[in-house]
């Protein structure tokens, strides 16, 4: 066995050197895997052997059949459970399940000696999945081997839990590899970082108190632990690169040492120093650097050194320059490197290397809205590879096209595409691409007619397979219209006739989704044309009713088309065939619709103002109350019958009777008997209560509130499913304009400089090349010089055209719209300081000055972004949000506007000694529990007080406005912007319309936590008028805690609450000497985190508190052995998280 | 971030196979004959990238063997595409020499460990092989 042993072994870097390559495969012929591999290597050579895969299964089942008797077998020693294990293995990554096996494997693990051992973790690996329920048998036998003295075993046991763990058990073991972390050997050092990376992914909570040590193993002297610590950061910088901006340096001198080859020798791979670690490191300078100047400014030097090292032509340096680019374009520019990098990705894009090139491209897509002078220089290589035999460089030089696409070259790219989808299979391409197609004809469509066709070209490649948004966009657009009411009476008109047209051959097959969107156009608008009898229209539609491929579904659309035009004509023989076929039809809901056309048809009055002409958008008000049957229920009540009582509780009711039986596990569930007592203190009108926006709504629908009817459980039921979806709704319409100004600036950013004038062009071209040179000038149009300055109003008037109205669109495509604005913020700032790389220097300087000029000057940014305005926002306020917007990122190389984030402490020192002014609660307010008063911001004119106030039922932020000007201030306006993880009920905005001179004003705003985080900013602005418009920014930081309240229960609601509950959370904390008693450790929960102790037995006590509004948590805690045992239960998986880390804390602390 | 990890031959049988993301069998052997047909389809002078469903593939070819790795759109392919090559030469020097027919369900804890290119200038640590 030792030699087994000692060839594992030989395997650890720095525990003997580098072995022998020829020994080490020698050494592995030993006795015990001799048997091994004749029985796997026969049964390897055999299925090489078969040709068809018919004869392969049989021979696997065979396989697996005998297996599954060796493996049940009692009398199979360890030695041969091993030998099965392999091929197992082998049997399942040919495909064939051997679940038989898993519990073996388990065992295997357990029981082995090293090298079995080390075959049962590796097909447990293999086999099993992160949630398996098998793994947990498997915890164990970690925990023992993570305490071995033999670090084989270690190593083992910290490789399996780096591959899968089940979450829940985490606790378990992160003591013990948090230990290893400090081991001597850097072999487990290593695999102790990756082990926690692991758990970072699938639990982020449980790791946050060990961060300080991840930085100890990132200057860990051993580059193997550094680099497995890279993937940790990366992650995190990831989420959150504000947080990780001290470390720039350090990364830098990594990159720096790793470029300057001061690395083992080891790292290298053909002579470069650690190719992927360099590329990771990249990647994080990249996330760190990205629109901060400050830190940008660190890395500039070791991006040049990696550009310079990285000349050698190989493909890995390739590699690192792909990276290298990508970073320098990420984060702030620097026009020198930005000039390198461009060289670069032209050296790329030219190459002859196919790999290359496909680089190049991609490379090029990436940068190329902050830099559209690098399309133009790239041009004619653009339209070369558009017809390249690779389909795949093909599509990603259409992704390029996509990105350059305004209203003047849409009609050449989309064709482009249009061509690619019609050549193209896979449905996964189609999908993708019949997105983007519609996505730029709905920007950029130049007119009616072309819009049309593009749009029937995508549905009838792409109808079925692409996302039903596309669909239900268009007939959208069509419904709402736009601004100029002929227009959309004649896109109208023309989609008509081009269905009709379409409709008209006998034959055609159309996808579903067209078909539906052809019979709804048809339904609506069908009387716009007049020059086709509706009979025509009603018997082509019929025709299609008949047809074999169309769905029942489609069948639906189609009759109500049918019905719509038969409400608008006096009596048609279509319609009354249509009735008769169809009323005998074996289909259940033609047969309805069938009978439901009769029946109206009967009376066309009714049906006329049932189905009113170009209706569509026009909201239906449905009382959903269901108040009119207030009447029939207060009937039934006179008559005895017994009021209705929600679900939960008549299962509360039900249980309180069994009481004497109950033994709990038909536990009552939280959520839902917890809902109605938040929801109605939420609607209670107290003093402090801000009508939220739900509860306004809920005015609406619920308006029976006084009603003397016993209609509690009900009336609150409806009105909370009542008012979700318009809740929605608002927030939809809140996001939506932003999004407008963007991409109209992102067009600006596109208005360049005059294209590249190519001097070596030679005179005499070739027909073909003509042709490509005629295909570039339309392609790159809006890029070029004719589109000069001047079109940056031009442009928008034509984006402006498909449009659509801000009201009108609630379901926005949240991704886009972030996209779009994140573009805007980085494409704007290196138009300024790119000093574009060619020979025409002058001219180029001259207009990167003009238009600094323009830009820097708010008014002029004002004046050129009114015009990419759309017309049709209504509400002030939304205007204000705009212009807001665009002020933040014009603020970026503005130098007047100020910019305060945080105060620095001086600051407030400062101002504390100085302003007379000093914010107070008002006294109703004073007497509940609150923060002190903190300055967020301060100007010469005003300063900006925060005071958080906790109330029992929600977070109020008691903002005070103090005017320090002898004038009075007028105009104030406060706003927060939206927040990920936080919702400001009622609005966002407060209006303060003067503010008199020397005097605070404040506003308080109710603040929900809408996604659980233990910390979050909260960030807003505040604008006034003086002489000019200012602008402060500040933040506000919030955490869990704020929105954690104590929630009083008995100990008896606690047992059958915690019954209910599912999610639980464990750890064990060690007691620091102060905490020496349980009831102190106890006492510290209590006051830091609000928790409510609920009952002490001797050495356990149980705790209970509510996240805002109304989640519960419930804690249970342990005294032993110096250990405080907690363990968290809640409905929301993330509370008991974020709650464990706060006791964290908490417990450090004191 | 790598998705997976395939070693087939010209004749579509998988020689090994790592996934790092949890994928049901059925799903898995179905996968792999797509990509191993994608593979086949493409000649010598197209590019090593393709792009499959909403992931890329990564591939080389050595003899009758196909590397091909599944990443997803933040990963770099050229350094993909080296890190295979880092593989090969890897199991080339640990075993001296790599029959590319034959070579079987490796297992390297390096590459199980972490579905991202890195530090495989380290050694493999241990191989199940015949």
């Amino acid at each position: 066995m030792s030699d087994v042993v000692e060839r594992t072994l030989s395997a650890l870097p720095g525990l003997l050197g580098q072995p022998d390559p020829g020994a080490g495969a020698g050494g592995a012929a030993g006795p015990g895997r001799v048997s091994a591999t004749s029985r796997l290597g026969s049964l390897i050579s055999s299925i090489t052997a078969l040709t068809s895969k018919h004869e392969e299964e049989k021979l696997i089942q065979q396989e697996l059949t005998s297996l599954k008797a060796t493996v049940s077998a009692p009398t199979t020693t360890l030695r041969m459970m091993k030998e099965c294990m392999v091929r197992l293995i082998y049997c399942e990554m040919l495909g064939y399940e051997s679940s038989f096996g898993y519990i073996h494997a388990i065992k295997l693990a357990q029981q082995g000696n090293l090298l079995e051992k080390r075959v049962g973790y590796l097909a447990v690996s293999l086999f099993l999945h992160e949630n398996h329920e098998l793994l947990l048998l498997l915890v164990n036998t970690v925990v023992k081997d993570l305490q071995s003295t033999n670090l084989v075993e270690v190593c083992m046991a910290l490789t399996i839990v780096s591959q899968i763990f089940p979450r829940e058990m985490i606790p378990a073991v992160l003591p013990l590899i948090e230990d290893k972390l400090q081991h001597s050997k850097e072999i487990i050092r290593r695999k102790a970082v990756q082990a926690l990376y692991k758990f970072y992914l699938i639990a982020p909570n449980q790791v946050q108190h060990i961060h300080d040590k991840f930085q100890k193993a990132l200057c860990d002297r051993d580059v193997g632990v550094m680099a497995a610590s890279l993937h940790i950061y990366l992650q995190m910088a990831k989420e959150n690169a504000a947080g990780y901006k001290d470390l720039t340096g350090s990364f830098v001198t990594i990159l720096k040492q790793v470029v300057g080859g001061k690395l083992p020798i080891d790292f290298n791979y053909h002579s470069v120093p650690a190719p992927w670690l360099q590329i990771q490191l990249l990647r994080i300078l990249g996330l760190l650097g990205k629109d901060d100047p400050r830190t940008s400014e660190l890395m500039y030097d070791v991006l040049d050194e990696s550009l310079r090292r990285a000349e050698i032509n190989h493909n890995i340096t390739y590699a690192i320059l792909f990276e290298c680019v990508q970073t320098i374009y990420a984060i702030h520019p620097k026009s020198e490197l930005l000039e390198k990098a461009a060289k670069c990705i032209g050296k790329f894009v030219l190459s002859s290397k196919i790999n290359l090139k496909y680089l190049g491209l991609k490379a090029l897509t990436y940068v190329i809205q902050q830099d559209p002078n690098l399309a133009l220089q790239h041009q004619m290589t653009i339209i070369e590879c558009l017809d390249h035999p690779d389909p795949i460089i093909k599509r990603e030089t259409l992704e390029l096209l996509y990105r350059i696409t305004n209203g003047q070259n849409v009609i050449v790219i989309v064709q482009k595409m249009l061509d690619y989808l019609k050549q193209s299979k896979e449905e996964y391409t189609i999908i993708s691409l019949v997105g983007k197609i519609a996505e730029l004809a709905e920007k950029y469509a130049p007119d009616n007619e072309w819009f049309i066709q593009t749009m029937n070209a995508v549905f009838s490649v792409g109808g079925d397979v692409a996302y039903p948004d596309i669909p239900n966009n268009f007939l959208r657009l069509l419904a709402e219209g736009f601004d100029d009411g002929k227009e959309d009476e004649q896109l109208r008109l023309y989609a008509v006739q081009s269905y009709l047209a379409l409709l008209e051959e006998e034959d055609a097959f159309y996808p579903q989704k067209f078909l539906q969107v052809m019979s709804w156009v048809l339904g609506e608008y069908s009387s716009l044309v007049t020059d086709v009898d509706p009979e025509i229209i009603l018997t082509r539609l019929h025709r299609l009713l008949k047809k074999t491929f169309v769905t029942s579904e489609t069948k639906a659309w189609i009759m109500a088309a049918v019905t719509k035009i038969a409400s608008r004509t006096s009596c048609s023989k279509t319609v009354d065939k249509l009735i008769q076929e169809f009323s005998t039809s074996l289909d259940t809901c033609m047969r309805q619709y069938a009978f439901e056309l009769k029946h109206l048809c009967e009376d066309k009055v009714l049906m006329r103002s049932l189905l009113p002409f170009d209706a569509s958008c026009n909201d239906i008000v449905v009382d959903a109350s269901l108040s009119f049957l207030d009447g029939f229920v207060a009937e039934g009540l006179g008559h005895g019958a017994a009021p209705y009582k929600p679900h939960h509780q008549r299962q509360e009711e039900k249980l309180s009777q069994e009481k004497a039986l109950n033994f709990e596990p038909y536990g009552l569930s939280f959520a839902s008997s917890m809902s109605p007592s938040g929801f109605a203190g939420r609607q209670s009108p107290t003093g402090l209560s801000f009508g939220s926006d739900t509860s306004g709504n809920s005015a609406e629908t619920g308006h029976k509130e006084t009603n003397s009817l016993k209609l509690d459980g009900v009336k609150k039921l409806w009105g909370k499913e009542g008012y979700l979806p318009k809740k929605e709704n608002r927030t939809g319409k809140e996001g939506e304009p932003l999004t407008v100004p963007c991409s109209s600036s992102l067009l600006a950013g596109h208005v360049a400089d005059p294209p590249v004038s190519h001097s070596d062009q030679v005179a005499s071209l070739s027909e073909e090349e003509k042709e490509k040179q005629q295909l570039a000038s339309t392609l790159f149009v809006g890029l070029g010089s004719n589109a000069g300055v001047s079109l940056m109003g031009k442009g928008d008037m034509a984006t402006q055209k498909f449009r659509r109205k801000s009201k009108i669109n609630e379901t926005q495509n949240y991704e886009e719209a972030s996209d779009i604005q994140n573009s805007t913020a980085s494409s704007l700032v290196p138009l300024l300081d790119t000093l574009p790389s060619s020979k025409e220097g002058h001219e180029r300087d001259e207009h990167t000055r003009l238009r600094k000029a323009s830009l820097c000057s708010s008014d002029t940014w004002e004046d050129n972004s009114a015009l990419g305005k759309p017309q049709s926002l209504k509400k002030p306020e939304l205007d204000n949000k705009l212009s807001d917007s665009r002020l933040s990122s014009s603020s970026l190389f503005a130098d007047s506007n100020i910019e305060i984030f945080h105060p620095s402490p001086s600051a407030q020192c400062e101002s504390a000694s100085k302003t007379l002014l000093t914010p107070s609660l008002p006294g109703e307010l004073a007497e509940l529990p609150h923060s002190e008063v903190v300055e967020l911001c301060q100007s010469d004119d005003l300063a900006l007080h925060l005071c958080k106030v906790w109330t029992n039922d929600s977070l109020l932020l008691i903002m005070f406005v103090s005017n320090k000007n002898t004038s009075a201030l007028n105009a104030v306006n406060l706003m927060f912007e939206k927040a990920e993880h936080f919702q400001i009920l009622e609005s966002p905005a407060y209006h303060f319309a003067v503010i008199e001179a020397q005097s605070v004003e404040h506003c308080q705003q109710c603040v929900q936590m809408d996604k659980i985080c233990t910390q979050g900013i909260l960030s807003g602005s505040i604008n006034y008028q003086s002489e000019m418009e200012t602008r402060l920014e500040f933040s506000v930081i919030l955490s869990l805690l704020d929105f954690i309240r104590p929630m009083e229960m008995t100990t008896e609601d606690f047992g059958k609450l915690w019954l209910s509950l599912s999610n639980d959370v464990k750890q064990n904390l060690k007691m620091s000497s102060s905490q020496d008693s349980f009831s102190a450790a106890l006492n510290t929960l209590q006051q830091k985190l609000k928790l409510h102790i609920v009952d002490i037995i001797g050495n356990e006590g149980i705790l209970a508190c509510q996240l805002l509004p109304s989640v519960p948590c419930l804690l249970h805690c342990r005294i032993h052995a110096g250990m405080l045992a907690l363990w968290f239960r809640s409905p929301c998986s993330a509370l008991p998280d974020s709650l464990l880390y706060q006791c964290q804390k908490v417990m450090e602390e004191s | 971030m790598i998705k997976f990890f395939l070693m087939v031959n010209k004749q579509g049988q998988t020689r090994l196979s790592r996934y790092y993301e949890h994928m049901e069998i059925r799903k898995r052997t179905m996968l792999e004959a797509e990509v191993i047909k994608n593979c086949l389809s493409r000649s010598k002078d197209q590019c090593s990238f393709i792009e499959y469903k909403d992931f890329k593939l990564v591939y080389r070819q050595y003899a009758a063997l196909f590397v091909v790795v599944g990443i997803n759109e933040t990963e770099n392919e050229m350094a993909v595409y080296e890190l295979i090559h880092n593989f090969v030469e890897v199991l080339d020097k640990y075993f001296s020499r790599v029959d590319c027919s034959h070579n079987v369900s490796s297992d390297n804890e390096e590459w199980n460990l972490i579905p991202a290119a890195q530090e495989c200038t380290v050694k493999f640590t241990s191989i199940v092989f015949i």
